[in-house]
């Protein structure tokens, strides 16, 4: 279980977080809304120590990640597994040599079980026969499927999507939700999956956390939030102009 | 008084900037010692580096260490001739590459090669969150990035210097002695007798110092590049900018230390 307490983060004279509590319940999908720039992929990085909080703790199952030098940082994050915005494959590797890189470095796994393993987890993203091409050749929905296919490598026990529909066509983006739901269930995930394409939100999300002004202001579940009376919530999903959210 | 106050104000946070980014330079110099001397270790990366800095940096220093050598022969021909010492070129020549030019000007064409290369390609991998991914996959990026680039460039530059000073040596005989019709004896006697495998020694010492300098900066400005591709570009000029000021500088005290 990831629990989030009391988490404050600025930068210079702008508060990005301010005192954000979110529980993430194991073997479930959270889906974190709010606006562009609201700081979701702030937390995001938060729950997976690529930032340190002003204040606050970040408990992964009772340890507070905030609190961990490097090596005990490194042996929680062997646990997660992230898909990046846009991917973040190694661009000087080839796409199996992406795959294989986790398995190489953390693992004892001979050059052939590593090729066995690429196949089969880009098989799982229905991927087939594109070990050797560079990241540069693959489009957008191609290159988020390798990404997972990374992501997934080491068969973590909690994964982090940041936006994996953003800049994809509606068709690619189903593909993508029903790859994060397929996986979620086979592996019984715990997901994180920070997201404003509102369709995606309902159709992947158990639970759905609201974050604005640096706070979770409506969590439950997709027909909690979707029935929720927060006006911002309701400006939110509703994509209206109008409302108490400021526009930035 | 208020403009004074603004003017010192801006000075102040200028130096204040400046020097908590010597700070954090030196802070990175310690943390890659110190994952240069933890395992795992790994050969392939470093030889891969190795390549890039050196093997294929070997046609521009040859171009630049030869040219050097034939312009010193041909300056030091013109001021010896004035006074009958024409022999000595050769020894000017040998002991100007080994001692400064060589260690100097090869590790300002790997700075410019590949101090440069090393800052735009971390500074593209920090902007498009590769960096981040090697973090989430829990590899140390100063271990799987920067370690072997620095273990690359110390060895690297001071060989490249050897040919550096090798081939403008070269230089040099051609235009003294086919040129300028110095005699063959006289300018490599000369050599022989005036320059010191001291003189050597010193010279690749620099060159690695070198070789260290334009590394840590170029990885340094490269991993802390931020804003895209305008802050990629940004953080590649002030690496060779920096890395050349730096070499120069240094070039300096490590004179007056060794010599």
């Amino acid at each position: 279980m990831i629990e989030l307490f009391q988490l404050h983060k600025s930068f210079g004279s702008q508060k990005v977080l301010d005192g954000l509590n979110l529980v993430i319940e194991p073997g479930r999908t959270t889906v974190i809304i709010g606006r562009s720039g609201g700081g979701k992929s702030v937390l995001l990085k938060h729950i997976i120590g690529l930032m340190k909080p002003d204040q606050g703790k970040i408990l992964v199952d009772g340890v507070d990640i905030a609190r961990l030098n490097d090596r005990g940082l490194n042996e929680i994050r062997k646990r997660f597994g992230m898909l990046f915005q846009e991917a973040a494959l190694f661009d000087s590797l080839t796409v199996g040599e992406n795959v294989a890189f986790p398995l190489r470095e953390h693992t004892k796994m001979t050059d052939l079980e590593i090729r066995l393993e690429v196949k089969e987890r880009l098989k799982a993203v229905g991927l087939f026969g594109i070990e050797e091409k560079m990241p540069a050749e693959l489009s957008g929905g191609m290159r988020k499927r390798v990404g997972l296919a990374r992501a997934l490598a080491m068969k973590p026990e909690i994964v982090l999507f940041d936006e994996p529909t953003t800049g994809l066509d509606p068709v690619m983006t189903e593909a993508i939700n029903n790859l994060i739901i397929e996986t979620q269930r086979s592996f019984n995930l715990t997901c994180v999956v920070i997201s404003h394409d509102l369709q995606s939100i309902f159709k992947i999300g158990h639970n759905i956390a609201m974050l604005y002004e640096g706070r979770i202001i409506e969590y439950g579940d997709s027909a909690k939030v979707a029935s929720s009376e927060n006006p911002v919530v309701r400006q939110f999903l509703n994509g209206s102009i109008q409302g108490p959210m400021r526009l930035m | 008084m208020g403009r004074i106050g603004i003017i010192l104000e801006k000075t102040g946070k200028t130096i204040e900037g400046k020097v908590e980014e010597m700070g954090r330079t030196v802070l990175m110099c310690l943390s890659i010692f110190s994952w240069m001397v933890r395992p795992p270790f790994k050969i392939r990366p470093i030889f891969k580096q190795m390549e890039f800095v050196g093997v294929k940096s070997i046609f521009v220093v040859v171009l630049t260490g030869t040219f050097t050598g034939m312009v010193m022969a041909l300056q030091g021909y013109k001021g010896f001739r004035t006074f009958g010492a024409e022999s000595m070129v050769g020894a000017t020549v040998a002991l100007a590459m080994t001692r400064e030019l060589g260690p100097v000007l090869t590790s300002l064409m790997v700075t410019a090669r590949a101090g440069s290369a090393m800052a735009a390609e971390l500074g593209t991998m920090r902007v498009t969150e590769q960096i981040d991914a090697l973090y989430v996959m829990a590899v140390n990026p100063v271990k799987h990035l920067i370690v072997p680039r620095v273990i690359a460039s110390v060895v690297m530059v001071p060989l490249l210097t050897v040919i550096a000073n090798f081939v403008g040596i070269l230089g040099g005989y051609f235009v003294g002695v086919h040129v300028l019709r110095i005699g063959s004896g006289a300018f490599v006697s000369n050599i022989v007798r005036l320059v010191d495998l001291e003189d050597i020694y010193h010279g690749l010492t620099k060159a690695a110092v070198f070789g260290l300098i334009l590394s840590v900066v170029g990885c340094y400005k490269g991993f802390n590049a931020r804003n895209g591709a305008e802050g990629v570009g940004r953080a590649t000029t002030e690496a060779v900018v920096l890395a050349s000021i730096a070499i120069l500088v240094s070039d300096y005290f490590l004179t007056a230390i060794m010599f």
